[in-house]
């Protein structure tokens, strides 16, 4: 019979903590925007088919990084949950911060229970009305939950990006100021013109969730999904 | 130890919203509720029914539309609902039978389709939308033998292969496609009727919507459970078209011109029958 070791409950969870924050570290960083035409999503991931955004429901969307097979997981569980929802309850029912607080749950639950914990941070957005009414909030690896304003930087080089994006962000920015602010955070540092050449549009994966969307699009989803077409034609 | 931790992923990934329902919450599934099995029910259960439903391809596209009239046996138990709904962007189906289930079968087929296209990130293809309606109406096949039965039409337009299509089903699931048009429901004869003299290749979106409007006049003309056109009222029937741009639901203004036309010239010819 093996002897086990003591390891006191602080050193445990601090190394679970450290092996997942090294894990998200390697990552490329995402970055999620409130901004007046609604909410816009943008990651640095060269996969056109390998989605780090998602939707999850009607006015919610998903961002994370990390694990991609940790976090693919999560939003499919979390399309499940908010469709059952709708489903039994009715479409307005489902919100982002009951989907959020299922996340933190099951996040929390992984982190103390099961042999490794996730290696992912999540972002749940939900786009209101009115920019008040936006709601965005960052899940980390622990179950922790934040509710932010404005704006979600997740990922490798959060910090640095975190204060590109603090600096430009203003409540008035369209969706082409947002995913402009959003490439400028995540280009990797240098002169501006290699900034700009360092981000083609296919290296970014971008997702906007409309505010207007009954009224400009007819439809009550308003997670759309933009291509490398339609990124171009909007920063031009 | 690993392979079977494998097998379990796979039989776990389902991109099917009805197959989790089956699986975790079955009793949210609208033909899971067993009436009292092997019990014939004594008399005709009296719930409201869903009529005629009316669908055609035109150049372009495809057509439905459907009357506003539901019955409950010599009652009528609305005259405003809607038995035409959009499926998804691609696809409308229409429902005739127990209103009921088909309400909900409509609300589960819904959620399916987006549901798929959610988990995979792209659209199911049309033959794979008609199979899985094929699949829910299967699957209230105990309750259709108990005298609760659905029978739908599906319609949409196939972006592979750039045409509109129909299908109807049976009571079992059985999927069968139609060309040219087709009709369900109590009034469904008539209808057919109509649009046998009615309609021809390559009508146009407009003249499409003048021939199911009167098809249903038609319909509603002979057959007791079917609404016609209600000008007091102000009520239209219900129609989508779906094409290349996708499924649109004509306004109340084209319906009421199109259906005033009809009144007219039923009017000027003043004949019986």
């Amino acid at each position: 019979m093996t002897q086990q070791f003591y390891v006191s409950p602080e050193q445990l969870m601090k190394d679970r903590a450290d092996f997942a924050r090294k894990g998200i570290a390697r990552g490329r960083s995402v970055v999620v925007i409130s901004c007046e035409d609604g909410i816009a999503l943008v990651a640095e991931n060269p996969s056109p088919s390998l989605h780090k955004i998602g939707e999850i429901y009607d006015k919610i969307a998903f961002a994370a990084v990390g694990k991609y097979n940790e976090f693919e997981s999560l939003r499919q569980a979390g399309v499940r949950y908010a469709d059952v929802r709708g489903y039994s309850y009715d479409r307005e029912d489902v919100t982002a911060r009951g989907l959020a607080s299922v996340y933190a749950q099951s996040l929390g639950a992984v982190f103390t229970a099961e042999q490794k914990p996730f290696e992912v941070e999540l972002a749940v957005a939900e786009v209101g009305a009115s920019q008040a009414d936006d709601h965005l909030y960052r899940l980390t690896f622990d179950g922790s939950i934040a509710d932010e304003h404005s704006f979600v930087v997740m990922g490798g080089q959060a910090d640095k990006v975190s204060s590109v994006i603090g600096e430009g962000w203003r409540s008035s920015l369209n969706f082409a100021d947002a995913v402009r602010l959003a490439m400028t955070g995540l280009a990797p540092a240098g002169e501006p013109e290699e900034q700009a050449k360092a981000l083609p549009a296919g290296a970014l994966e971008v997702a906007v969730l409309d505010r207007e969307s009954e009224t400009s699009r007819g439809s009550r989803r308003a997670f759309r999904r933009l291509n490398d077409a339609d990124i171009t034609a909007l920063l031009a | 130890m690993q392979e079977s931790t494998a097998n379990q992923v796979a039989a776990n990934a389902t991109s099917s919203f009805t197959e989790h329902l089956q699986r975790d919450r079955p009793e949210l599934l609208p033909y899971n509720r067993s009436l009292q099995a092997g019990v014939p029910a004594a008399a005709p259960l009296q719930v409201p029914h869903a009529t005629t439903i009316v669908a055609m391809s035109y150049d372009g596209g495809v057509l439905m539309a459907g009357d506003r009239r539901a019955t409950m046996g010599n009652i009528i138990a609305s005259r405003h609902i809607e038995k035409v709904f959009p499926a998804d962007r691609y696809s409308v189906l229409g429902i005739a039978g127990t209103a009921g289930i088909a309400i909900d079968l409509t609300r589960l087929f819904q959620v399916e389709l987006e549901h798929y296209e959610k988990i995979e990130g792209t659209l199911l293809s049309l033959e794979g939308k008609a199979n899985r309606l094929g699949a829910m109406i299967r699957g209230n096949l105990p309750l259709a033998m108990q005298g609760l039965a659905v029978v739908p039409l599906f319609a949409g337009f196939d972006t592979s292969a750039g045409v509109g299509r129909l299908f109807s089903y049976d009571v079992t699931g059985g999927r069968y496609e139609e060309r040219e048009h087709h009709t369900v429901g109590s009034g469904s004869v008539f209808a057919r009727g109509a649009l046998k003299k009615l309609w021809r290749p390559n009508l146009t979106a407009a003249e499409a919507v003048a021939v199911a409007v009167e098809s249903l006049y038609d319909a509603a003309d002979d057959d007791s459970a079917t609404g016609g056109p209600d000008t007091v009222r102000q009520l239209w029937p219900v129609i989508y078209t779906v094409d290349s741009s996708g499924a649109r639901r004509v306004p109340d203004a084209e319906l009421a011109a199109a259906s005033r036309n009809v009144i007219e010239a039923r009017t000027i010819a003043g004949r019986e029958a």
